[in-house]
C-alpha cells in the first residue's frame, strides 16, 4: 500500500539531477527540490502511509507524526538555505552529495521501522563522507576516510542491534525502547556514535573543519540532528542519556576553548548543543521532548548561521585560524553581524532563537527536581557563551587588526545569512511559532521576567570573565588531543612493537633452525668422507684408511654370519 | 602600522573601547540591582539568591577557563602532529 511517496526521493533526484544539469537548469533544481520536499512533508498524515513488502516484513516508509514532520522540515529548509549559500562556489558533486545527504536525514525522519531508518542511515553515511572529501585537500581526504570508517562501523553496530531486536521480539517497528539488553544497547551505541556522543565525540571536531567552506554548513545540519530524533523516537526517558549529554556539553566547551582553529571551535559547540538535546531526551517528560525537538530546531538554523559566517572568512581570506584572522568586521561587516546574531542564538540571548528552546530543557529539568542537571545546564549556557557566543566572533572579527582586508561575503552567501538570521530573531520573538509545531502542546512562558533576568546576569557576566581572562586565553597554533588519540597513535604503536617483537623472535628461530641444519649437515658429510675444516687430518668414518688386519676380520666376520644364516635356513 | 589612532575604524579607537568599558560596567551593575525590583523565584532555594546568576555565570566560566589551561599542556600539540598535512591548518 502507497499512499505517500517518501519526501527523501524528491530530493535524491533533486541530486541525481545536480550532475548532469548545467546553469539557470541546476540552480532551479537546487531550489526546487528541497522546497518540493517540504510541500511533500507538510501533506504527510499521522500515522503510515506507504509500506513495500520486504522478505517477510513490511517496511513503513512512510509514517508522520508531529516531531517527525518537524525534524524533516527543518532538515528541508537547510537544504535550500544551504544550497542558496553554496550554489555559486561548491562544485557539483559536493552539492549532488548534500542533497544525497539531506534526503537521507529526510528519510530517517519518516521511517516507520528500523530497517528502513538504517537504510537512509546510511545513506546518510556515505554521501556525507563525500561532502566531507570535497574539501579537496590531502587533510580532507585522510580526515574523510577515518569519517566513513566512524560511521561504517557505527552502522554495523546499529544493524547488530536492529537484527537482534528484530530476531528476539519479531517486530521492526519503531517504538521506544529502554537500553536494557545487549540488541537494545547496540542500537543505543550505533545512534549515539551519529551523536558524537562520548567517547567518540572526536569524529565530528575531526572531519567537519577539513571539508569545503560550503560543505561543512551541510555537515552541522543532519548527521547529529537525525540522531537526535532518532532518541527522541526509540529511546524517549534512557536515563543514561542524561550522563552522556551532560559530559557532551562540557566536552564541547572545554574542547573549543582550547581549539584555534575557527570552523572547529564551532564544531566542537555542536557536540556541545548535541548534549542540551540528548540530555533533555534522557529527562523524557513531555516538556522535556519538546525542549529537545524544539532545540534541535533552532539549533539547525544558528548553527548553520555560525558555519556560513566562519565560511564566509574562510572562503574569502583562504585562513582557518584564529592566529591568523582578526579585525575583519571592517570589511566583513555584514558576516560580523550575522556571525554575532548566531553567536547570540546559541548562546540563548534573551530574544533570539536559543532563549525561548534552551530553557525549555532546563525548565523541564528543574520541573523533574534534577537540581544538578539544572545548575550543570545553567553553567554550560555560561560556558556556551563563553567558547562560542563570544570566543568566535571576538577571535574572527575583533581582537588584533590582521591587516586583512577582504570583501564581504558575496551576494548569495549573504542571502543565506540574512534568512538564517531573520529566523533566528524570529523565533526568539515569537516562539509560538515554533512551540506550535512540537509533539506535545506546550505549556511553557520563556519569557517571565525573572527567567529573563536571571540568564541575562549569567550571561552578561560571563561575557565579563570571558574579557578578564582573555590572557588566560591566548590562541596557540596547536591541536588537541582526544580519544582518537587511542586508535590513531596508540594502537599504531602497539601494532608496530607487536609487529617488530615477532619479526624479531621470527628472524632468532630461523637463524637457530639454520645453525641447527647446518650443523647436522656438517657432522654428516664429515661421516661421509669429507674432511673437517680446517683440515685436522683426520677424515670421516668412510674416508679414513683402515689396517688391513681389521678388514680380514670384519671380512671373516661377514662370510661367518653367511655361512650361519645358510645353515639356518 | 604608524597610522595615527583615529584614522582607523571608530569602534576601535581607545576612546570608544573605554566608553564601551564603562557602559558595560553600568550594564552589569543594572542587571544586578534589578534583582532589587524583579523577584527570582528559582527552582531550588540556592539560585533564588541576590545575584546568583551573575555570580554563578562568573565564576562557572572562571572555572571551565582553569580546566582548559590546565588540561592545555596534557592536550595541546603541534598541527603536525598525527602527519604533516593531516590538518589543513
Amino acid at each position: 500500500m502507497i499512499e505517500m511517496l517518501p519526501p527523501a526521493l524528491i530530493l535524491i533526484a533533486g541530486a541525481l539531477l545536480i550532475g548532469p544539469l548545467r546553469g539557470h537548469a541546476r540552480n532551479a533544481v537546487l531550489l526546487l527540490a528541497p522546497a518540493l520536499t517540504l510541500w511533500a512533508i507538510w501533506q504527510i498524515p499521522d500515522g503510515v502511509s506507504a509500506t513495500v513488502p520486504f522478505l517477510d516484513y513490511e517496511l513503513e516508509l512512510v509514517e508522520g507524526s508531529p516531531v517527525r514532520r518537524l525534524f524533516a522540515t527543518i532538515f528541508a529548509l537547510m537544504a535550500v538555505v544551504g544550497g542558496l549559500y553554496a550554489f555559486r562556489t561548491a562544485r557539483w558533486y559536493e552539492l549532488a552529495a548534500a542533497y544525497a545527504y539531506a534526503a537521507g536525514a529526510v528519510g530517517v525522519c519518516f521511517a516507520g521501522d528500523l530497517i528502513t531508518m538504517f537504510l537512509f542511515w546510511e545513506i546518510m553515511a556515505l554521501f556525507s563522507a563525500v561532502v566531507v572529501w570535497s574539501g579537496g585537500t590531502e587533510a580532507s581526504r585522510r580526515a574523510g576516510i577515518r569519517y566513513i570508517i566512524m560511521h561504517l562501523l557505527g552502522g554495523v553496530i546499529l544493524k547488530v542491534g536492529i537484527e537482534g531486536v528484530v530476531v528476539h521480539t519479531g517486530s521492526i517497528d519503531m517504538q521506544p525502547m529502554l537500553a536494557t539488553n545487549f540488541d537494545t544497547w547496540m542500537i543505543l551505541i550505533g545512534i549515539l556514535i551519529n551523536a558524537a556522543a562520548p567517547p567518540i565525540s572526536a569524529w565530528l571536531a575531526d572531519s567537519y573543519p577539513e571539508s569545503s567552506p560550503t560543505g561543512s554548513v551541510f555537515l552541522s545540519a543532519f548527521t547529529t540532528k537525525t540522531a537526535v530524533l532518532a532518541l527522541i523516537l526509540l529511546f524517549p526517558g534512557e536515563p543514561v542519556l542524561i550522563g552522556i549529554g551532560l559530559y557532551m556539553v562540557m566536552y564541547g566547551i572545554i574542547y573549543a576553548l582550547l581549539e584555534n582553529n575557527i570552523r572547529r571551535i564551532l564544531a566542537y559547540s555542536v557536540v556541545n548543543q548535541v548534549g542540551f538535546m540528548v540530555c533533555a531526551v534522557g529527562i523524557g517528560t513531555q516538556m522535556a521532548i519538546n525542549g529537545a525537538a524544539a532545540h534541535a530546531f533552532a539549533h539547525i538554523i544558528y548553527k548553520a548561521l555560525l558555519f556560513m559566517s566562519a565560511g564566509a572568512v574562510v572562503y574569502r581570506t583562504g585562513m582557518n585560524k584564529c592566529t591568523e584572522v582578526g579585525g575583519l568586521f571592517r570589511t566583513m561587516p555584514l558576516t560580523a553581524i550575522c556571525g554575532i546574531v548566531g553567536a547570540l542564538a546559541i548562546s540563548g540571548f534573551p530574544l533570539t532563537s536559543g532563549f525561548t528552546t534552551k530553557t525549555m530543557i532546563s525548565q523541564a529539568a528543574a520541573n523533574d527536581g534534577l537540581a544538578i542537571v539544572y545548575l550543570l545546564l545553567a553553567a554550560a549556557s555560561a560556558g556556551v557563551f563563553l567558547h562560542a557566543g563570544i570566543k568566535f566572533p571576538w577571535f574572527v572579527f575583533f581582537q588584533k587588526d590582521s591587516g586583512l582586508r577582504p570583501k564581504d561575503a558575496p551576494w548569495n552567501m549573504a542571502a543565506a545569512m540574512v534568512i538564517f538570521s531573520a529566523l533566528c530573531i524570529l523565533i526568539g520573538v515569537f516562539p509560538e511559532l515554533l512551540y506550535r509545531y512540537l509533539p506535545y502542546p506546550v505549556d511553557y512562558d520563556a519569557y517571565t521576567p525573572d527567567k529573563v533576568l536571571f540568564y541575562l546576569q549569567l550571561l552578561l557576566f560571563s561575557g565579563l570573565a570571558f574579557f578578564l581572562l582573555l590572557p588566560l586565553m591566548r590562541r596557540t597554533d596547536t591541536i588537541s588531543l582526544d580519544t582518537d588519540w587511542i586508535w590513531r597513535v596508540g594502537l599504531k604503536r602497539i601494532g608496530v612493537l607487536l609487529y617488530r617483537g615477532l619479526a624479531e623472535t621470527g628472524a632468532a628461530i630461523s637463524a637457530a633452525t639454520e645453525q641447527t641444519l647446518a650443523a647436522i649437515g656438517r657432522e654428516a658429510r664429515h661421516y661421509l668422507g669429507a674432511e673437517r675444516r680446517p683440515a685436522d687430518g683426520e677424515r670421516g668414518f668412510f674416508a679414513r684408511s683402515w689396517p688391513i688386519g681389521l678388514t680380514a676380520l670384519w671380512i671373516a666376520v661377514l662370510l661367518s654370519a653367511y655361512v650361519f644364516v645358510y645353515y639356518l635356513s | 602600522m604608524s597610522k595615527a589612532p583615529d584614522s582607523d575604524h571608530w569602534l576601535v579607537r581607545p576612546t570608544t573601547i573605554r566608553r564601551l568599558w564603562q557602559v558595560s560596567a553600568a550594564v552589569l551593575l543594572l542587571i544586578v540591582l534589578l534583582q532589587i525590583a524583579i523577584k527570582v523565584k528559582g527552582y531550588f532555594v540556592l539560585d533564588g539568591w541576590f545575584g546568583f546568576g551573575a555570580l554563578f555565570g562568573f565564576l562557572s566560566c572562571v572555572a571551565m577557563v582553569l580546566v582548559a589551561k590546565a588540561l592545555g599542556p596534557l592536550l595541546k600539540r603541534p598541527t603536525s602532529y598525527y602527519a604533516p598535512g593531516d590538518r589543513d591548518d
